[in-house]
């Protein structure tokens, strides 16, 4: 049985439909990957699955339950967690503070919170920094706090949005194993990515966004080789022009 | 809880309880009214500095609690005590009211402040109309002191009466800065969006913040009605209240256990000084007080962005080392 699913879910601004009747499934315990060109509509879907945002149109449902209506922090309690792709640290309190907010969700008692909260620290590398302001982390540090904290929560699914953008090589490299080990604990996790080397590493299953709409889905070796994904990267025609290329040479 | 946090300020209240020992009138009257403006200011913190929802009408709460003492005795003949109580759960209730209606509607920031000071203005405006507040003659209560009437004969018992009472605030503060709820408050605070994702229910955090806060600043209105025994709209609902507690926190430090009662005191305490010194000099003069508060404000804003309490802080840091 999946975990979450998707149905024909739409989200409108004004004129623009930033989601357009997207549905899509995250078994339990899978590792599904999201991608599609900037504007997608991949952080507004998140929005929708997540409960900031209402949808147009469309239902979802976690574990068996339609939550469509229900507010965010419901969602949260029923083990939904999500990052940001802009980081929302709470920027006047530590490293230890902020991912203890996340803990307090499931621990009640103030010392089982702050020990849970510091072993998810160390988890994601960030032990040595839990007494610093999360105002002086750097980008890297920003990132695996907005993971850390969702992990706090204990979900049984992870949104992550896009939790690698800004890092470098070597860091992207040092938190590929941090997310397959949170996986390798029966955690789910839908996670939006642009970095294709780690989509390829990670996922089970990718799903492709483009102007609102699924345009494709299977394992990240065929998708990437779709002509109509690459034609939503690189444009119309693009997908001829490389096959008439690499048949001229 | 971390005693660290509360023992400076329970040494410092229970030094303000011996004082009556030794101390003159002039004394004790600045003491008293400088602990009633402490507990409102406490009350003040719990929103405006954990929570991050400043107002600036807190009057509303004080006026509710003190117009509540007042008219169920003289009115009703209740007992000052339950009176109260009552003042307290009535100014929790109008801080629930007013919290519906703006975090509902979804007010922040500047929105927010505005609309806590219309509700207090809206208050006084009625409280100087409506018959039974007493209308703009205001309210006497009927001077019979007795342990049972909430009164005393000698300033020292109110005052001991005062300083428990902020130490109970003051033990409460620190309670909650280390729990769930206290988490959950400053969480509100620095971000409602990440909040919500890790599971806080926002609006329902604020609306605990704002009764909260409603009760502890109304409890200090009921107890200024039975130190004072008078009261009208200006007093109770007036500005000069969420204008002091405001003043008050900012200056002890927003968001500190111990912020708002070294605020106040010190913010009287200057206040009373200037009054002195000018005095000497220049004869009396009607509002330096006022003065006084908006330059240290001005200071505090400028020298202290994070209070006395982080500046103190600072300052025993770098003596140890
Ligand atoms: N709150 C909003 N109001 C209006 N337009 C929005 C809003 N959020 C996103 N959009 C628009 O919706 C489209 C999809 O945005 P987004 O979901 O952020 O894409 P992605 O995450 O795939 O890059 C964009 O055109 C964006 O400008
Ligand atoms: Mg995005």
């Amino acid at each position: 049985m999946s975990l979450l699913r998707a149905e024909g879910l739409s989200r409108r601004f004004g004129g623009l439909l930033a989601v357009d009747g997207a549905s899509l499934e995250v078994p339990e315990g899978g590792l599904i990957g999201l991608i599609g060109p900037n504007g997608a509509g991949k952080t507004t879907l998140f929005a929708l699955l997540s409960g900031f945002l209402a949808p147009s149109a469309g239902r979802v449902e976690f574990a068996g339950a339609d939550v469509t209506a229900e507010p965010p922090h419901r969602r949260a309690l029923r083990g939904m967690a999500r990052t940001f792709q802009i980081v929302q640290p709470f920027a006047g309190l530590t490293v230890r503070e902020n991912i203890a907010v996340g803990a307090y969700l499931r621990h009640s008692a103030r010392r089982e919170a702050i020990r849970s909260a510091e072993a998810v620290a160390e988890e994601v590398g960030l032990g040595p920094m839990l007494d610093g302001q999360a105002a002086a982390l750097t980008v890297a540090g920003r990132k695996r706090l907005e993971l850390a904290r969702a992990l706090a929560t204990e979900p049984r699914l992870l949104l992550l949005d896009e939790v690698l953008a800004g890092l470098n090589p070597s860091e992207v490299r040092d938190i590929i194993p941090v997310i397959r080990a949170i996986r390798e604990r029966g955690v789910a996790i839908l996670m939006i990515e642009h970095v294709m080397q780690a989509v390829m590493n990670l996922c089970d299953h990718v799903h492709v966004l483009a102007g609102g709409r699924m345009i494709a889905a299977g394992p990240p070796q065929a998708v990437t080789a779709d002509p109509r994904v690459i034609e939503a990267y690189l444009g119309h025609g693009a997908a001829a022009r490389i096959a008439a290329g690499s048949a001229h040479a | 809880m971390n005693p660290r946090e509360v023992l400076p300020g329970l040494v410092l209240l229970a030094v303000i309880a011996v004082l009556p020992l030794v101390a003159s009138n002039v004394v004790l009257n600045f003491l008293l009214s400088s602990l009633i403006v402490a507990l409102a200011a406490q009350g003040w913190n719990l929103l405006g500095g954990y929570a991050g929802q400043l107002s600036f009408g807190h009057a509303a709460f004080f006026g509710t609690g003190a117009y509540a003492t007042a008219v169920l005795q003289i009115r009703y003949g209740v007992n000052a005590w339950v009176g109260l109580a009552v003042g307290i759960a009535l100014g929790a209730a109008v801080g629930w009211v007013i919290g519906a209606l703006s975090f509902r509607a979804r007010l922040r920031g500047s929105y927010f402040a505005l609309v806590t000071l219309a509700f207090a203005e809206v208050l006084r405006i009625l409280a100087n109309a409506a018959d039974f507040t007493g209308g703009a003659s205001g309210l006497l209560i009927r001077l019979s002191p007795g342990v049972e009437n909430l009164q005393f004969a000698s300033r020292a018992a109110f005052l001991w009466l005062l300083a428990s009472a902020v130490a109970a605030v003051l033990l409460l503060t620190a309670w909650i800065a280390h729990h769930r709820f206290g988490a959950h408050l400053v969480a509100v605070r620095e971000n409602e969006d990440a909040a919500r994702a890790l599971g806080v229910d926002v609006l329902r955090t604020k609306l605990r913040a704002i009764a909260l806060s409603g009760g502890v600043t109304a409890a200090a209105g009921c107890l200024y009605a039975q130190n004072f025994l008078y009261l009208d709209a200006n007093i109770a609902y007036g500005t000069w209240i969420s204008i002091e507690v405001l003043i008050a926190c900012v200056l002890g430090g927003t968001g500190t256990v111990l912020g708002p009662v070294v605020g106040a005191l010190a913010l009287h305490g200057v206040g009373e000084l200037a009054k002195l010194a000018l005095g000497r000099v220049a004869g009396p003069v009607p509002g330096v007080d006022l003065v006084v508060f908006g330059a240290l404000l001005i200071l505090a804003v400028a020298f202290l962005p994070r209070g006395m309490m982080a500046g103190l802080q600072r300052l025993t840091r770098g003596l140890a080392r």
